[in-house]
């Protein structure tokens, strides 16, 4: 490709202040740290994204497969103004976190991932992204929707968003919702909580190394086990049809 | 009356199953058949709560026996709040024990996970009194919180007490691959850390968030016969030696002490009566711990410990795998998870299961008795079970 070429296509990404990275004690009496991550660890992470893309429940694959995109994007210089921010216990990826800046005023967010499930690991990241778009870009709102009956149990009705249904969102253009700074000043010490400086030898481990996640989503292994789509047909049928296909050879 | 076995367990994991009820409800009983190694009953009992309300499906039964190609076998509903599993295992066990059946299978079922938390705790609210309760709101975590705060002032149980229920039931699961909550927790995440209030919000005070079980689906069953049939499964044998149950106000204010849970000790001592053995002879015990300070007060209450001891059992690890008397080695309803129809025949799955020797990594070491307790509304029906291995 030509040199030319790629400044016409390459987006041109504003200065946007670093988010200070800050750490909290999760129920398992774990310190996970939150911090932002630069262009050149974004492989680190997409390795460890890939796989949720197989995994249909609580439609990780479709979340997965959009954080991807975007990480991709935002390291091959496709997407403007994006920040990444990863949760990580002990170095462990346990969360990302994406969004980008719109303008001055308002910010986008995109995904929120969280490769390891429960103790509020994924409700946390998305309180440290809307921090930075409030406390760090200064922005007035935050344009944000759900992919996921969790997603939206966590965001529109935990953080009681406003409505802003005439804003298409950039994930697909559903309506959006908002995030304003009165929502935000309520959330803060309650929702939105953490504590800085993180100590050295803390982030010392996050730096050094994005580790894959302990225990990830996967795909279920058994019947029942977990879920699948709605109405899919269930195995029953099928171990009683061997039954009985046993009984008629005399097994 | 005679001797009645256990000779089938069957279980789906606990967790959000996106299945059509009858599915949920019919996928224990294959595995549990299975387990027997028979392929037919004389009849099913399905233990259900909410089917009308949530599902939308009434007539439950008819449906499962036909998904299972158990027909012509007689199939009904067993309702009794959040202790329809016990009771359905109760009325299996007087049709095999009565003469009336010889082999009949017991699934207990529920998908409350199809409506969002708020519906399913109005659901499961629909149980206390409809006017003197709940016309004014209340919910079970409410009326646990108030039992609970009520506790804590009379007998020194402690904030701390309850978190140290969750951890430990939270621990068991982890050993359970069909248990709901598969997280690790410790008292510093959900009780000492300033993040603490954030990581464990309050539901009903004192009760928070992980003084709470989840709201699950899945569904449990289990095979009785009469011990003819029992012995030629080559299994293992159980015996289903004691059933007790019992029953106390509808409205929790109606009870001269309401820190006392009548209905369980009468249950308990019922239970116990007729299997000839007392609280000392049970080695591992399932109770419903729907909320934490529920284990420790039914732990008193069937006799394991003096009444307003049960906290200090637990801080000495009595009551841990590996302990005096382990409770809830599968997670109870804090860590397996809920499906209230369900919860019940779960509960006895297990304690087959421990009987057996056949628990895995969670195994209490050679226990001969053991023991459920499954707790209706508020403590108004509770039907207790003992469980004996014979051979």
């Amino acid at each position: 490709m030509s040199v030319d070429l790629e400044k016409i296509l390459r987006p041109i990404d504003h200065e946007m202040p670093p988010f200070p990275p800050k750490y909290m004690t999760i129920a398992s009496g774990e310190e996970m740290v939150i911090r932002q991550v630069t262009r050149d660890e974004i492989p680190d992470i997409l390795i460890h994204v890939a796989p949720l893309m197989s995994v249909e429940r609580d439609f990780y694959d479709v979340v997965a497969a959009r954080v991807y995109a975007e990480l991709l994007a935002y390291y091959r210089h496709r997407m403007q103004d994006e920040y990444v921010l990863v949760a990580q216990v002990d170095g462990e990826l346990c969360a990302v976190v994406n969004g980008r800046s719109v303008d001055d005023d308002t910010g986008m967010s995109l995904h929120t991932l969280a490769l390891r499930r429960g103790l509020r690991i994924g409700a946390h990241a998305f309180a440290a992204k809307m921090e930075y778009h409030m406390d760090i870009l200064g922005h007035k709102e935050v344009l944000i929707v759900a992919e996921s009956p969790i997603g939206f149990r966590r965001w529109m009705i935990e953080y009681k968003l406003e409505k802003r249904f005439e804003i298409p969102h950039e994930l697909g253009g559903p309506p959006s919702w908002a995030l304003t700074r009165g929502i935000f000043e309520k959330a803060r010490g309650t929702l939105v909580i953490g504590r800085r400086p993180v100590p050295d030898a803390l982030l010392a481990k996050a730096m050094g190394a994005i580790l894959p996640p302990s225990d990830p989503p996967t795909p279920p292994e058994d019947l029942l086990a977990a879920t699948r789509s709605k109405y899919d047909p269930t195995g029953t049928a099928l171990i009683l049809q061997r039954w009985m296909q046993q009984e008629r050879e005399g097994k | 009356m005679r001797d009645v076995y256990a000779i089938g367990i069957g279980i789906t994991s606990f967790t959000r199953l996106e299945f059509p009820l009858s599915e949920i409800a019919a996928y224990p009983v294959m595995m549990a058949l299975k387990d027997a190694g028979i392929r037919k009953v004389d009849h099913l009992y399905v233990a259900n709560m909410g089917s009308a309300r949530v599902n939308h499906q009434t007539g439950l039964a008819s449906a499962v026996v036909d998904t299972l190609s158990l027909t012509p076998a007689g199939a009904e509903v067993i309702e009794n709040g959040p202790a329809s599993g016990a009771s359905a295992i109760k009325q299996g066990f007087l049709a095999v024990a009565s003469g009336m059946h010889d082999v009949v299978a017991v699934t207990g079922a529920e998908r409350m996970r199809e409506v969002n938390s708020l519906e399913a705790t109005g659901f499961v609210a629909t149980l206390t009194h409809p006017l003197a309760e709940y016309i004014y709101g209340v919910t079970l975590p409410s009326m646990a919180g108030m039992f609970t705060r009520a506790y804590m002032e009379k007998y020194g149980v402690t904030s701390r007490h309850l978190a140290m229920v969750a951890v430990k039931n939270q621990d068991n699961a982890l050993l359970n691959e069909f248990a709901h909550i598969h997280q690790a927790i410790t008292v510093e995440g959900i009780l000492d850390s300033p993040e603490a209030m954030t990581n464990n919000p309050y539901v009903a005070d004192p009760l928070r968030f992980f003084d709470c079980c989840p709201v699950s689906d899945g569904g449990a069953s289990v095979i009785l016969a009469s011990r003819q049939v029992a012995e030629k499964t080559g299994r293992p044998l159980v015996r289903l030696a004691g059933i007790g149950q019992a029953t106390d106000t509808h409205c929790v204010h109606e009870r001269e002490e309401p820190t006392d849970l009548l209905a369980v000790r009468r249950a308990a001592a019922q239970s116990f009566e007729m299997a000839g053995v007392s609280p000392s002879d049970v080695g591992v015990a399932e109770l419903h711990d729907a909320f934490t300070i529920l284990e420790i007060v039914e732990s008193e209450e069937v006799g394991f410990f003096k009444k307003g001891e049960g906290h200090l059992a637990l801080e000495r690890g009595e009551t841990r795998i590996g302990g005096k008397i382990p409770i809830n080695p599968s997670g109870g309803l804090k860590g397996r998870g809920h499906p209230v129809g369900a919860t019940g025949v779960a509960q006895a799955y297990e304690i087959v299961l421990q009987l057996r020797g056949e628990a895995g990594k969670r195994q209490v070491a050679d226990p001969g008795i053991g023991f459920t307790c499954n707790f209706g509304g508020f403590g108004n029906n509770v039907v207790c079970l003992t469980f004996a291995r014979e051979n």
